[in-house]
């Protein structure tokens, strides 16, 4: 019974001030969009944002500060060996690199910059 | 029998769950294999497939026990028919969707995200069979009671979580909703294997012919550590989503609880051999002590990446699969196949009296061997991937092929290996259920 009267005020907290995210922009029509046609094309089975998600592709994270936006929309555009092309067509290729660049602002991954304590624990530098 | 038919169907499941996953590792290899069938389908086609082979198997060893091995009248058998009814079709109709190309996109859950009513209706369903008979019972619970039942409600809360996304407030943080969705993955498997842990601790006590097993205060204590665990263990699948620290830093704390279990594991390590040695359920025993082993090996390998620091290195790379793959295959799966060979020993007293089955015992060493390679090749192939400095995506690729070939090659011999154990089982099950009819058997309770 504690275990459960617990539970629920640390959901109550992870639902709410442990995943507020204030330094973020809101999200954009567009990149909402863009967002649906990830979910739609199943762009997870392959791809990872910070570490989580299939192996077949790179983590795309920050694949718009580390590659560019043109990069990333020339790979949508043809698809490569590994990826297959989607037939995007231009307001979907627009929301898909919407919604790479609104995820890049979320956060660092790999982090750049951090440390170690002597007991395990990472600590990134901007935190 | 409904207990028996959810058991058949699991089977298939997982048979043909392990036939799409070959499928993706080819394509993993060679990018060009299949290309009618991309890596977004077959992926899919393997989770779900072997997800539900963990579920079918958990319920249907439930179903069966509560109505003939607990002393306690299953509630209603005509629910229990129509949540077997309701899993194939939305089973069907999930299957379609992804041959389809239409998907709801969330890991795990990647069929729409209408497929999950019907999935939510008839776990209700299982839910109420199941505490409406066991509340029944004038003894204290054993348990397996108690873990059952946590799994149940903990699988409502959790699936329910996962689709938390649909409301704006989550979906547009993208930190909030992965935080969230991985918490709720977290817990969803916690519960998962509530109900298979449970169905481990029931088999390993009427096989050891000792209900001390299900009822002594250890029993209850590690319990209590797994259901603490679920709650709040979660978090180490997010160490590097950029959520509040201390909520990283509770979850590494919790999760090295675990070593706990651990130091048990290996302390009960000689005892657990003679007691199950001196028993007549040859093959129920032969994987329940195969699960053993892959529990004391996954333990090792969960408390390492639990340590943030070393989680750095192997988060997001193929370590995580043979965490996820050692944990699915070499505990979940041989403990429901000791459940299902439990019944069968049960079931057919004539056919399977004589010991361990040459067949069985041949899928066994064949689909254990695999899968240490298949486990080996995936932590290779993750320490590749980790320790890779700068370059490509495909150069990184590039220099873990020997290790992903080698996975591919094992993860061949380890589903010839399982589907050999799955045809004998389910020839009996076939055997039982004919019988049935024609009212032939008469079991050995």
């Amino acid at each position: 019974m504690t275990l459960c009267l617990a539970f629920i005020p640390y959901s109550a907290y992870v639902y709410t001030n442990g995943t507020e995210a204030s330094h973020i922009a809101p999200m954009s029509d567009q990149a909402r969009y863009g967002q649906a046609l990830f979910q739609q094309h199943n762009c997870i089975a392959c791809h990872q944002f910070y570490g989580l998600g299939g192996y077949m592709g790179p983590d795309l994270t920050n694949v718009i500060s580390n590659r560019g936006s043109a990069y990333a929309r020339a790979f949508l555009m043809s698809g490569t060996q590994r990826m297959p092309n989607f037939d995007l067509n231009e307001p979907e290729l627009d929301a898909m690199v919407a919604f790479l660049e609104f995820v890049d602002t979320t956060g660092r991954y790999p982090a750049d910059e951090y440390q170690i304590n002597w007991y395990g624990t990472v600590v990134e530098n901007n935190e | 029998m409904v207990g028996l038919k959810f058991l058949r169907l699991g089977m298939l499941a997982l048979a043909a769950g392990m036939f799409f996953g070959v499928i993706g590792g080819f394509q993993f290899l060679f990018p060009e294999f299949l290309r009618e069938l991309l890596f977004t389908k077959t992926r899919p086609l393997h989770v779900s497939l072997v997800v539900s082979w963990i579920f079918l198997g958990a319920v249907g060893g439930i179903y069966y026990y509560l109505g003939n091995q607990c002393r306690l009248k299953l509630f209603s058998v005509r629910a229990a028919n129509w949540h077997l009814w309701i899993f194939i079709v939305t089973g069907l109709a999930i299957l379609a969707c992804y041959f389809a190309g239409k998907f709801g996109g969330r890991e795990y859950f990647e069929y729409p995200a209408v497929l999950s009513i019907p999935i939510f209706l008839s776990w209700l369903m299982f839910g109420v069979n199941y505490f409406k008979s066991v509340f029944k019972s004038t003894e204290p619970w054993p348990v397996y009671y108690w873990m059952w039942g946590t799994g149940i409600i903990f699988f409502f809360i959790t699936f329910a979580e996962s689709y938390l996304w649909l409301i704006p407030y989550f979906r547009d943080n993208m930190v909030r909703e992965i935080t969230v969705q991985w918490k709720s993955y977290g817990a969803l498997t916690g519960s998962w294997n509530m109900l298979v842990y449970g169905t481990a601790i029931f088999v390993a006590s009427k096989i050891g012919e000792d209900e001390h097993t299900a009822r002594s205060k250890m029993a209850y204590g590690l319990y209590f550590l797994g259901l603490f665990n679920l709650m709040f263990g979660w978090a180490h699948h997010t160490y590097l989503v950029p959520t509040a620290p201390w909520i990283r830093t509770f979850a590494y704390a919790v999760s090295m609880t675990e070593l706990f279990m651990l130091g048990k594991i290996l302390w009960d390590w000689r005892k657990s051999l003679a007691e199950y040695q001196i028993n007549r359920h040859c093959n129920a025993y032969r994987f329940l002590f195969a699960s053993e082993i892959w529990v004391f090996v996954n333990l090792v390998l969960a408390l390492v990446i639990s340590v943030p620091a070393w989680n750095l290195l192997t988060h997001g790379t193929h370590i995580t699969v043979a965490h996820a793959m050692g944990t699915t295959i070499g505990i979940n799966t041989m403990i429901l196949l000791s459940s299902v060979f439990y019944v069968i020993r049960v079931e057919l007293p004539v056919e399977v009296h004589s010991g361990c089955s040459g067949q069985v015992k041949l899928g066994y060493w064949i689909a254990n061997a695999s899968l240490a390679v298949f486990f080996a090749s995936l932590i290779l192939a993750g320490l590749g991937k980790g320790l890779h400095d700068g370059g490509s995506f495909q150069e990184m690729m590039l220099s873990i092929r020997p290790f992903l070939l080698m996975f591919v090659v094992s993860g061949v011999t380890l589903m010839a290996g399982i589907w050999i154990v799955l045809l004998y089982a389910v020839r009996l099950i076939n055997l039982r259920l004919s019988s049935e009819k024609s009212g032939a058997f008469v079991p050995e309770y």
